[in-house]
């Protein structure tokens, strides 16, 4: 077994030996819908596999400024994990995580949604079978196991159309139990206003203590409706981790929001240091003038996710 | 700075008790002393490991999770297997099935334990745990029960699937087949860890210290906010 020095994982890809995801695609005909599903399954196994560059920075630089010894030696373990991952192929956790898809629909590609959405589905299913990844998606009443990791519902999808764009970006998220369990919604009253938020945010990350495997990234959705509040802290748990909001106004509160959530001292696993997150994001959407609704999603330490961008001409770019 | 339990702990009586073999160079990596031991355990052993010392499991763990342990305790089905003295682990493996029917791992990690916090009672009391391995605590409840049988509760890191399947020599054994992936599991482990003693015999508990100090931090954090 390999070590990292202090402060230092290796960077995403070397030494992987993950096989690649097809680099061109057909652009039309059936064979489109089955190039994208070779694409979803490629970056199921890779997002569970090979973790960001981002990520791996955030725990070389929690171990540089750990003082405590016993969370220095977690945050080595969690390096080691990843450069274990890189050298055998092993997914990283054993949680693989319920997929979530967000996606970037550009109008100047021609795309079926129903049948891309379908392929995505269909490429989660086949990346479980052909990896012998664990299923983790049940029925939520009857607790059926289909054992391909999709359902009814299952992936999530969230959409956006981007306007003039010839790509189509397809970002999987396979979010684990232990981080997505811990999520809050409050629907605050105007006159609680930004104190209000930031003790939400605050308790939400004291109270979920342990569980969601810190140091974490912590997502928060501020305004909207209930539903897409928590869309939108989803949404900022999918951001790279040290890319601020670029409205200053909200860097500004998610670097707030990051130093007081260190201040408790939570730490590495839950058991005391000083990182106890990598990072804070927000996300914001108007909302009505009678409410004030905030959201916490977290993402553990791991922070998987992959991506890739598919062009008009049937290119194929990954990354994370 | 936040070192206090940490060291504080590490002052112990680390190297007593029969199945230990005393601080291990294989551990060298990890800064702190690690000290190995051998599942099944023994009383004299769990019973005097204390909160902050390192460990590696050499021997039998056995894994399990909730829909194995509302098998055995809520529908009163006892597994076919004596656990006295297991170290249990709280997973739900990926698994790949050879053609002979024997199961190699695929990814072996651990997962929260505090969805299985009611059933450590009846894992120490009835099957006679010693040790339950998993991660992000259990509850003061809990912690009494560990306290009552001289049981410990194992910290891992938790996520860190990767180097803990390469830990996994063998599944020897797979009982509950039909609740598959939550079987119950007999692995056979080598150099296990590292494994964090967070709640001891003694009823100390780190989570709750963290939590303790948690709750002294949370004025500076809200002075942060301005709050």
């Amino acid at each position: 077994m390999t070590q990292a020095g202090a402060g230092r994982v290796a960077p995403a890809g070397v030494g992987a030996r993950i096989a690649s995801g097809p680099e061109r695609i057909e652009m039309s005909g059936p064979a489109l819908y089955a190039g994208l599903a070779e694409v979803s399954s490629f970056l199921y196994k890779q997002a569970l596999t090979v973790l960001p560059p981002d990520v791996r920075s955030a725990i070389g630089r929690a171990q540089q400024n750990e003082p405590d010894e016993g969370a220095r030696i977690r945050l080595r373990v969690m390096a080691d994990a990843v450069e274990t991952s890189d050298r055998t192929g092993l997914i990283v956790c054993q949680d693989t995580g319920i997929p979530v898809y967000f996606l970037g629909i550009g109008t100047e590609i021609p795309i079926d949604g129903a049948r891309l959405q379908q392929a995505l589905a269909d490429g989660i299913e086949q990346a479980t079978l052909r990896h012998s990844l664990r299923s983790s998606v049940v029925h939520p009443l009857t607790r059926h196991n289909p054992q391909t990791n999709t359902g009814r519902g299952v992936p999530i999808f969230h959409v956006e159309f981007v306007s003039g764009a010839p790509w189509l970006d397809l970002l999987l998220v396979p979010k684990g139990s232990g981080s997505e369990n811990m999520s809050f919604l409050a629907m605050l009253t105007p006159a609680e206003g930004l104190a209000g938020v930031k003790r939400f945010v605050l308790d939400s990350v004291i109270s979920a203590g342990a569980k969601p495997c810190p140091p974490t990234i912590v997502g928060v959705g501020l305004g909207g409706t209930a539903d897409e509040c928590v869309a939108l802290a989803k949404r900022a748990i999918a951001r790279p981790v040290g890319e601020s909001h670029p409205e200053a106004d909200i860097a500004e509160l998610e670097r707030l929001l990051c130093a007081a959530l260190n201040a408790t001292e939570i730490g590495p696993q839950g058991l005391g240091g000083a990182t106890t997150a990598f990072a804070v994001h927000v996300e914001y959407a108007y909302t009505h003038i009678s409410m004030n609704p905030v959201a916490v999603n977290i993402q553990c330490w791991r922070g998987e996710r992959a991506k890739a961008r598919v062009h008009a001409d049937g290119m194929v770019e990954y990354g994370f | 700075m936040p070192t206090a339990w940490w060291n504080m702990a590490s002052e112990g009586p680390a190297s007593e008790g029969p199945a230990s073999d005393g601080p291990a160079s294989e551990g060298a990596s990890i800064e702190a002393p690690v000290r190995r031991i051998t599942g099944p355990l023994d009383s004299v052993t769990s019973s005097a490991l204390r909160v902050g010392e390192v460990l590696r499991v050499d021997g039998v763990i056995w894994a399990l999770r909730d829909a194995t342990l509302i098998r055995i305790f809520d529908e009163g089905k006892a597994p076919p297997v004596d656990l006295t003295g297991a170290i249990l682990l709280h997973s739900a493996p990926s698994i790949r099935k050879g053609e002979d029917g024997h199961y190699d791992p695929v990814s072996v990690g651990t997962t929260t334990s505090m969805r299985m916090d009611r059933f450590t009672r009846g894992c120490v009391e009835q099957l006679g745990a010693r040790a339950i391995v998993g991660k992000g605590g259990l509850s003061r409840t809990s912690g009494e029960s560990l306290q009552a049988a001289g049981a410990v509760y194992l910290s891992i890191v938790g996520g860190a699937a990767s180097p803990e399947t390469q830990q996994v020599d063998a599944i020897e054994e797979t009982y509950f087949e039909d609740l598959l992936p939550e079987c119950l599991w007999k692995l056979r482990v080598s150099n296990f860890g590292p494994l964090f003693v967070t709640m001891d015999s003694t009823g100390a508990s780190a989570y709750e210290e963290v939590a303790r100090r948690t709750e002294e931090r949370r004025a500076k954090a809200e002075q942060i906010l301005g709050i």
